[in-house]
């Protein structure tokens, strides 16, 4: 069995940059990923990202990535790619699969930092090809340099929503339309009015009807919805597209981190079933900590700092960093989060997360 | 399909070109790039047909997690072909149900 001192499940921002902050105090770490390239979803954020300097606003998300595994690298950090994790067991023991064999590895501390998939919406046809999930078309397009179909629709106004339909453009694609069945556009309005000065239209309390074709994706229908969701009959409209995208939310990538046997609470805000945490982000099984998404469904930004902070909180706990750096250090944290968890959609998931606090505490 | 010049990200350099057959048909995709990136680029997208009701299926979420896209690759089945990285001389089959038994 081989034995280290912490493993950060998943290299995407939140796992990088726990594994950055502590190795930059001495700790050893082993990253695993299960893919083939490190940095999880990072690469194909081509937009500029919010918030102030510090969260590194204005820069692209592919640009972050680059810098996250170029630190990791320099302090040390061994990423193991091609690696699932495939079971967290008592006593900090993991059973990974590295290639094409199976290793047993025991940590002292384990960050869980797997990320979320992609929630969808069942409808006639659904199962088509054509019908794709948003990331699916930002891998497609950002990190493949192909084109999903030649003419989409988006179903979904979210920030995922409205940033792919955007992406979407610039890859040459058109799309027919952005559509949500809630009443408002829920993405950033600055993203959704880069899509609309294309002409793209935005058809609220809209939702899916069915998606129609033999082979593939040939047209696809949707319905108005009343206030309270329901189609309205004869509001049905029509639209001569070889692609739908589901944009509806994600959800957070809790299978592997439950294993642990670690307290979950199921918080609608933070995208479904979350592991309590305290602010050091460790959960209640003692030395198993998460970051970003699997945590709560927020942004890259917010898992960066997620991570640090259990990053910094890990070196402490092995002695790494003494109580009195570890406190200011994660105070600079505390703050640099508060920005990006203001307005009313942060003040929603800073509360959630004081929640998920009061629940570690009994 | 493929984007020749994108507004951030320029020209995407794809490296070595490869030839693979799909159903018995030669076509041409780039060394290294996923098996779905190469044959969406040759207008493919029906990548199998379930075993039940034999409905047509192809690339769901493009990242290894949710298996829509499986084919038989150089004869063995089940192969996520969105994460699956193309070799020159690739084999590659629409997958019937579960696909071929494999030998041992």
């Amino acid at each position: 069995m081989r034995r280290c001192e912490m493993v950060s499940i998943g290299a995407g921002p939140a796992g990088l940059a726990g594994a950055i902050e502590a190795a930059r105090n001495g700790v050893e770490v082993v990253a695993f990923d299960e893919n083939e390239r490190p940095g999880g979803q990072l690469f194909k954020q081509i937009h500029k990202f919010f918030g102030s300097s510090v969260h590194q606003a204005g820069v692209r998300g592919f640009n972050i990535g680059n810098s996250l595994l170029d630190e990791a690298r320099k302090l040390g950090v061994e990423v193991s790619l091609k690696s699932v994790v495939l079971g967290i067991y008592e006593n900090n023991v993991m059973n990974v699969m590295i290639r094409d064999k199976i290793e047993q590895v025991k940590a002292e501390r384990i960050l869980v930092a797997t990320g979320a998939s992609e929630n969808m919406i069942p409808f006639p046809g659904w199962t088509l090809p054509g019908v794709i999930g948003a990331g699916a078309a930002q891998t497609m397009a950002n990190l493949h340099g192909i084109r999903p179909g030649k003419r989409l629709l988006m179903v979904g106004s979210g920030n995922v929503g409205v940033v792919v339909a955007y992406q979407m453009l610039q890859a040459g694609c058109e799309v027919a339309a952005v559509i949500d069945a809630a009443p408002k556009i829920g993405g950033y309005g600055v993203h959704a009015a880069k899509v609309a000065r294309h002409g793209v239209p935005f058809l609220m309390s809209h939702t899916m009807k069915g998606a129609h074709g033999k082979e593939k994706v040939e047209k696809a229908t949707i319905i108005q919805v009343d206030e309270k969701w329901k189609p309205i009959p004869g509001t049905e409209k029509s639209f001569d597209v070889d692609t739908i995208c589901i944009a509806v939310g994600l959800n957070p990538m809790n299978k592997l981190v439950r294993m642990s046997g670690c307290k979950t609470v199921y918080v609608p805000v933070l995208g479904g079933l979350i592991p309590a945490h305290n602010p050091n982000q460790e959960t209640s099984i003692p030395g198993v900590y998460v970051a970003g998404d699997v945590s709560g469904i927020e942004e890259a930004s917010t898992a960066i700092i997620e991570g640090r902070i259990a990053g910094l909180a890990i070196a402490n706990s092995l002695d790494y960093l003494d109580e009195g750096p570890f406190i200011e250090q994660r105070n600079q944290q505390f703050q640099n989060m508060e920005g990006l968890r203001s307005g009313s959609h942060g003040d929603a998931r800073s509360k959630a997360k004081e929640y998920l606090n009061a629940v570690m505490k009994g | 399909m493929r984007i020749d010049e994108h507004p951030i990200l320029g020209t995407f350099d794809k490296g070595k070109k490869v030839q693979f057959t799909f159903d018995g048909r030669v076509m041409e995709g780039f060394e290294g790039e996923p098996v779905a990136v190469a044959l969406r680029s040759n207008g493919v997208l029906v990548h199998r047909y379930t075993t039940r009701r034999n409905e047509p299926r192809g690339v769901f979420c493009a990242i290894g997690r949710c298996t829509d896209c499986i084919m038989v690759v150089d004869d063995v089945p089940n192969v996520r072909t969105c994460v699956e990285p193309l070799k020159e001389g690739m084999v590659i089959h629409t997958q019937v149900g579960k696909g071929p038994e494999m030998s041992e």
